[in-house]
């Protein structure tokens, strides 16, 4: 039995060798931290110079933040399966089937907007629940599942409104999501914004947030460490759902009617937003605050182009565009030197 | 190349720095240097291999060994420094396969392979990248050859079975028969003329270890050349003709191993004194009570084995490679779902059918695995993430994490357990092999387990740290805790542990205790498995 003893010399002090490490992911170089806030006040300034009657107005700057809420309360949800390892494309038909049931039991059945409500939000769940149910029990691809549940979500919203608009939602619900105003902006507004901080809690102040981050990560090394992988993605697929819920609800809220394809075209702009948000606050994260960022930046660049005239495909491209260069950018900020290993 | 040529004569060539019969030099590196962020993982590097040689690169856990066999590769391009290859001046950044075009062979720490991917797949699977005129492949003369290579190199696999089946073990040597069969065969260009090998022996009993150092021998006599990293002085003392020893990025030396004594190499490795500490081993009472007990344990390859520790005893299991004596470990965690039997846990029954990992942790059980990047640690979370991962529950207080609460925690366990650099912001994939091992270790034995269950401990951890863990082990032991090591390592065996169980045919087949617990002793007991003894002894572990 050897036990040996090591006694340092002088000339190999630990900090010699790491004073400034390589930091990748939390806490990543500055720069990088505050790249899209910094593009965030430029793109700003540039269209109030472009546009100062019609850009930097009260009035433009309240329909901004309010009409964003829908995309921000979407774009919250979908942080959930991103940050476990799922992509849950299904998101965007839960919320228009959300807005549709809505309307319909408050319009046609005249139902009482509360119990709606909690319809909607409960056939959200359930949505999630089976794409959960499927996707970690079963073993299951996500992506699959989620685009044949929300093939059907869509077929669902379809056929209950016989394809037409419904109109004639409640008013109540319509008084307490846009025209109730505070500060000059709707009340929807601050929905958004109370949400991203119960999830940027949720994340960062609570130990699920380390947990789905390993999840993510690391399926197996979680599942070793005691982890209940499987809740813990279901849990997130149905938070993803009732988040997407929640969101339709606001849909509908704001225009006071549901249309029978409402809803889809909010996918693509809600994933540009979480990868582009994974480029700030910590960079190499899915993380809240930068999903928030994001979403505000997006459409304030839309608003803009479109003040200075450009024409309503402008939005698909400048999503689009913002998605290829937010997948870009968060690959370079993760690479590491993988191929020889350790 | 007069500027390099002048630079040689004025370096001062160590004097043993020669090999007899002026074998003609294969590589010669000069003044690699290579800086990740603030680290310097290289810096002004040197290495010489010669034809007929097997060069041993030793030197503690992040002094750049694998960062250097990277830049030979290609896959990481220096910031500074030149290479000869044979008789060629070869400039940085290398070209994407230009060292295999030279005849250089690598098998890497992380072996390299392609888990989805069956046996035959990934030893020829360069057969894909050169296929030439058309696309087609015969199928079956495929499976031929490479059953033909296993053979040769006496593996007994079915090249249709997917990877991710082997055991860590198997995969060390496919990953080695590929990267020493690449182009070998007659239709291939460059035969190997020298073979690279990181810590491939990490897995590997004696028995094995010795096979494989028979085939490099034979490569060698042949007028390769191996250069091969490792942190076993046994194996680095028989098998290598000359070493070269890195620290902090920088050359600390290159010895004839002949010509230098143990304590000066692990000198020349760790740069500071290593002391025998007077601390002796602090043998588990006799007395004490038997806290684990199980029974009836069958797994894939093990049927009924009964085995018992003592609190504060230290068992060892081990066994030829594919005896599957570490199935117990993770039978005994819930982490494999084909075990059963009972264990009985300080008084606590519990069905190893049903058995779950959360479960195991609730009872106060540790599992420290081999496969260290799949089941280990998070390579892309941060050093602190993945050490606080078991705890992180208890900082959670009035509805807060208390993060700085638990950045304090993550920094002392970097610090207790010597993890380099002592920065818990970095991911994990940044540190290296060895100081992964220790973020593994120190996140499992945080927690004060009662059962403690590991799979080589510490591979790929250098010979100081080898100490430190040997060290934290003991603890844990004296402080009550029951502590059972599965491992291919015979000498580490030896040195930690009051008794081990060796296994054969699925079985425990014998026991050795106290003064019988030596390296030699575990050696034949595991080798008499194989040989015509077989039959005699069952059962000899409760
Ligand atoms: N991708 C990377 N990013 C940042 N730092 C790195 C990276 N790769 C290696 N390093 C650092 O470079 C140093 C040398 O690492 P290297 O992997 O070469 O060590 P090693 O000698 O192989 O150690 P071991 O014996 O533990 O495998 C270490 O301090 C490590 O943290
Ligand atoms: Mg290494």
């Amino acid at each position: 039995m050897t036990i040996t003893e090591r006694v340092e010399t002088p000339d190999v002090t630990p900090d010699q060798r790491g004073r400034r490490p390589r930091l990748i992911g939390i806490n990543g170089p500055s720069l990088e931290r505050i790249a899209l806030p910094m593009t965030f006040l430029f793109v700003i300034v540039l269209f109030s110079v472009l546009r100062p009657q019609t850009f930097p107005t009260s009035a433009n700057v309240s329909s901004i933040l309010s009409s964003q809420a829908v995309l921000v309360v979407l774009t919250l949800g979908i942080l959930g399966p991103l940050i476990v390892g799922d992509l849950d494309i299904s998101a965007a038909a839960v919320a228009g089937l959300s807005a549709m049931l809505v309307v319909i039991l408050t319009a046609n059945h005249h139902m009482n907007f509360v119990l709606a409500v909690v319809i909607s939000l409960g056939c959200a769940c359930l949505i999630g629940l089976v794409n959960g149910i499927l996707a970690a029990v079963m073993g299951l691809d996500t992506l699959i599942v989620t685009l044949g549940t929300g093939s059907l979500a869509t077929g669902i919203t379809a056929w209950i409104s016989n394809n037409n608009t419904i109109t004639g939602l409640a008013p109540t619900l319509v008084k307490i999501v846009v025209t109730d105003q505070l500060w000059g902006v709707s009340v929807e507004f601050y929905y958004g914004l109370a949400l991203c901080l119960i999830v940027f809690y949720l994340l960062r102040y609570t130990p699920l947030g380390r947990r789905m981050l390993i999840v993510g990560q690391a399926r197996e090394v979680a599942r070793l460490s005691g982890i209940n992988v499987n809740r813990v993605r279901i849990g997130s697929l149905v938070f993803c759902s009732a988040m997407a819920g929640l969101a339709g609800i606001l849909y509908a809220g704001t225009s006071g009617a549901a249309s029978a394809t409402g809803g889809a075209e909010l996918l693509l702009p809600a994933y540009a937003a979480a990868f582009l948000g994974a480029t700030t606050i910590t960079p190499g994260r899915f993380n809240a605050f930068g999903a928030l960022i994001a979403v505000y930046f997006l459409a304030t660049g839309i608003t803009g182009l479109q003040l200075l005239g450009a024409q309503n495909y402008v939005q698909q491209i400048f999503y689009g565009v913002a998605l290829l260069l937010a997948v870009t950018v968060s690959s370079v900020i993760r690479r590491t030197p993988k191929p020889a290993g350790p | 190349m007069e500027a390099t040529d002048s630079r040689s004569s004025a370096l001062t060539v160590d004097p043993s720095d020669h090999v007899p019969g002026g074998h003609p030099l294969l590589l010669r590196a000069r003044d690699i240097t290579k800086q990740y962020g603030g680290t310097r993982a290289l810096d002004g590097a040197e290495l010489e291999v010669r034809a007929g040689e097997i060069h041993g690169l030793l030197g503690e856990n992040g002094s750049g060994k694998s960062t250097f066999i990277k830049v030979l590769a290609g896959v990481v391009a220096p910031d500074a420094g030149s290479l000869k290859l044979f008789d060629d001046d070869v400039s940085f950044p290398l070209a994407p396969g230009e060292s295999h075009r030279r005849g250089l062979r690598f098998v890497h720490q992380s072996l390299g392979l392609i888990p989805s991917l069956d046996i035959a797949e990934n030893l020829l699977v360069e057969r894909f990248a050169l296929a030439r005129r058309s696309g087609y492949i015969d199928w079956r003369r495929f499976y031929d050859d490479a059953a033909e290579l296993l053979d040769r190199y006496g593996l007994k696999l079915d090249p249709r079975r997917p990877l991710a089946e082997l055991a860590p073990i198997d995969r060390s040597l496919v990953a080695i028969v590929r990267a020493v069969a690449t182009g070998t065969e007659p239709d291939h260009s460059a035969a190997p003329r020298l073979l690279v090998l990181d810590e491939p022996t990490v897995f590997l009993p004696r028995g094995e270890v010795a096979r494989i150092f028979d085939m490099l021998r034979g490569l060698v006599a042949s007028g390769a050349g191996v250069l091969f990293v490792s942190h076993r002085m046994d194996e680095v003392r028989e098998y290598t003709d000359r070493v070269t020893v890195l620290r902090d990025g920088r050359n600390a030396g290159t010895r004839v191993t002949a010509e230098v004594d143990d304590s000066a190499l692990v000198r020349l490795i760790v740069g500071s004194q290593v002391t025998p500490s007077s601390a002796g081993l602090e043998l588990a009472d006799e007395h004490n009570a038997t806290v684990v007990e199980v029974t009836g344990f069958a797994s894939k390859s093990l049927r009924h084995v009964d085995l018992s520790v003592r609190s504060g005893e230290i068992v060892g299991l081990t066994g030829l490679a594919g005896s599957g004596y570490e199935e117990i470990l993770y039978g005994l965690f819930g982490a494999h779902t084909q075990a059963t039997g009972t264990l009985n846990l300080h008084g606590r029954e519990l069905a190893l059918r049903k058995h779950t990992p959360r479960a195991a942790i609730a009872a106060g059980i540790a599992l420290i695995p081999a496969d260290r990047l799949r089941d280990g640690v998070s390579g892309t979370a941060t050093v602190e993430e993945n050490l606080t991962l078991n705890v992180v529950g208890s900082f959670f207080r009035t509805m807060l994490l208390r993060r700085r609460e638990l950045r304090r925690r993550a920094g002392e366990l970097a610090r207790d357990y010597r993890v380099r650099p002592p920065n818990v912001n970095l991911t994990v994939d940044c540190l290296s092999g060895g100081n992964q091992q220790k973020v593994l270790l120190a996140k499992w034995l945080v927690g004060e387990p009662s059962l403690i269950l590991l799979h080589e401990p510490t591979q790929g951890v250098d010979v100081g740290a080898r100490a430190d863990i040997a060290g934290f082990l003991q603890r844990l032991a004296s402080s009550g805790a029951s502590i059972v090591i599965a491992s291919a390592e015979y000498e580490q065996l030896a040195s930690l542990c009051t008794r081990v169980v060796i296994f054969r045919d699925g079985r425990a087949s014998s026991v050795l205790e106290r003064e019988d617990v030596t390296k030699e002793r575990i050696l034949s007991e595991c080798l008499r498995g194989s040989a015509q003894f077989a039959g005699d002894q069952e059962g000899g572990s409760s």
